[in-house]
């Protein structure tokens, strides 16, 4: 999933001065997974939203919705006809929905109510750690299962560097060394003879480095 | 073995002589006298001069310039270069402008992560790795061709390095990982500082097993000590540092005036018995800020005077 975190109420606030009526936009997928932005998270915000503009003398309308998805048209689209009546939108999804929310609906302020951080997973309930940068051609066939992209800091595809210790990576005693994981996994699966073939120099054009990205299937286009 | 270079150091080690360099940080300013300087107290007592790449993450005269301001003065540098700052274009170019001053030495590292310096909050590049950049001054110089396929004119003519710890983790793949460093090209290796013997040997032994010790030459890389403060700090907050407790404790045990020397009798003795060691092929001392100690430890491990090829 995308995992968010809740971004700083002063930070919201800020960003909210001046709006008398504001939609709360929640999103029932990712960020509600990940506790940041789902139906629960909205009312959390909404009530401090409230609370504060009401200690400022102020008179904010807050309200609050929460759709299935904000990643695609037909969900957005069930703002259609209530939008108007807000002058500012702050959106609970990841940055994704906020930028097709301000993209559907051009005349709307849209702000962002979360930090959107990286994909990744659920360790324990509280805890989500990164496991994908999306870097379009993937390579865990060749390491164990284990990306280097992700879970290396330095993202050396023929690690590890000098720096791993006891397991872990330098720049943090709490961070794993993603390339004892991929040599512990190698162990497992009776493939350490592997650690020796050299990964040869990625092509990033697939990744970040190539511009905004775009997958476009033909086959499956109405 | 044949030498491929113009390189100085390729030319002693393959004669067989036990090599030695040394290295100097660049300053934290423009005055290339810190570098020169440094350069003039140890110049007579080693082969060659590695001038590190910003290291530790922090912001410093570049390790180019200062293998220029080396090479003017007739010694013989070796640019380290990490990945960490820069993409295949830049150090291709970086290297080719190395290569127009006939600096004959590179040493393709990775480089600490950026949170350890002064720019914690920049980016980092990591476009190749260390094991790739290898690959790709081998690539320019054996094929005389770009990464992107396309000819060079003048090619580069690098006697390459890379550095090998033995002591960092996880153990198991320390001997393949350096087998991979000699797959990818590499020529010479510099190892982390060594104050695990014991360790250190028994890498050097599954080395010679597989017969590694023949494909590159690797020197052992040794740091004195200035305290027993230092050593505790190796010890505790340098990752990829093994420090036995009986050398922290043979530091802590001699008076505070003394320990400066206690750190230099260290690391003559870590010479002297690596020197005896089969498959190491050289010293490289690393005096941090303590360059003018470098010609004494040379001469007491009875590595002085240095060959002349």
């Amino acid at each position: 999933m995308i995992v968010a975190k809740r971004k700083p109420i002063e930070e919201i606030i800020e960003e909210a001065q001046g709006y008398e009526k504001i939609l709360l936009v929640g999103c029932n997928e990712c960020v509600t997974v990940c506790e940041a932005g789902g139906k629960k998270e909205v009312a959390v915000l909404a009530s401090a939203l409230r609370m504060h503009f009401m200690n400022q003398g102020k008179d904010v309308k807050i309200e609050e919705v929460t759709l299935e998805r904000q990643c695609d048209h037909e969900y957005l689209e069930e703002l259609r006809n209530q939008i108007d009546q807000y002058d500012a939108v702050i959106s609970l999804a990841c940055g994704v929905g906020v930028q097709f929310m301000a993209e559907k609906y051009m005349s709307m302020p849209v702000l962002p109510g979360v930090d959107t951080c990286f994909m990744g997973v659920t360790e324990e309930r509280g805890v989500w750690s990164e496991r994908c940068q999306g870097c379009g051609s993937c390579m865990l066939a060749k390491t164990a299962g284990i990306c280097p992209v992700s879970r290396c800091a330095k993202r050396l595809f023929n690690g590890p560097c000098g720096g791993s210790t006891d397991g872990h990576c330098e720049i943090d005693k709490d961070v794993i060394c993603g390339w004892q994981l991929i040599v512990d996994r190698l162990t497992k699966l009776d493939k350490l003879d592997d650690y020796e073939v050299l990964m040869p120099i990625k092509d990033w054009s697939t990744e970040r480095a190539g511009g905004p990205r775009k997958v476009v299937r033909e086959d499956v286009m109405q | 073995m044949k030498t491929k270079t113009p390189s100085k150091l390729e030319k002693i080690l393959s004669a067989g002589h036990l090599a030695v360099t040394s290295e100097c940080g660049p300053p934290r300013g423009s005055d290339p006298e810190a570098i020169t300087k440094k350069a003039e107290l140890i110049k007579d007592h080693v082969d060659a001069i590695n001038i590190t790449d910003n290291q530790t993450s922090v912001v410093r005269l570049s390790s180019l310039a200062s293998c220029i301001h080396l090479k003017l003065m007739g010694v013989e540098p070796i640019l380290q270069m990490v990945v960490r700052d820069r993409n295949r274009i830049a150090l291709q170019s970086d290297i080719l402008g190395a290569a127009s001053f006939d600096i004959h030495n590179i040493l393709c590292l990775s480089g600490d992560h950026q949170q350890f310096g002064d720019s914690a909050q920049g980016q980092n590049v990591f476009d190749i790795d260390s094991m790739q950049l290898i690959q790709t001054v081998r690539h320019m110089r054996d094929e005389g061709k770009f990464l992107g396929g396309d000819e060079i004119k003048r090619p580069p003519n690098m006697f390459v390095g890379a550095a090998a710890n033995p002591f960092a983790d996880p153990f198991e793949i320390r001997t393949p990982r350096l087998a991979k460093k000699i797959a990818a090209g590499v020529e010479f290796i510099q190892t982390q500082c060594i104050y695990n013997l014991d360790k250190f040997e028994l890498w050097m032994q599954q080395a010679r097993d597989r017969g590694l010790h023949e494909k590159a030459y690797i020197m052992a890389g040794v740091t004195p000590f200035k305290s027993a403060g230092m050593a505790k700090y190796m010890k505790n907050r340098v990752p990829g540092m093994d420090v036995p407790d009986d050398v922290v404790k043979r530091m802590a045990g001699v008076p505070k005036e003394k320990q400066a020397e206690e750190g230099i009798n260290i690391c003559v003795e870590t010479i002297e018995r690596l020197k005896e060691c089969e498959g190491v092929s050289g010293f490289h001392i690393m005096a941090i800020e303590w360059e003018e100690k470098v010609p004494g430890i040379v001469e007491r491990s009875g590595l002085y005077p240095r060959p002349e090829v």
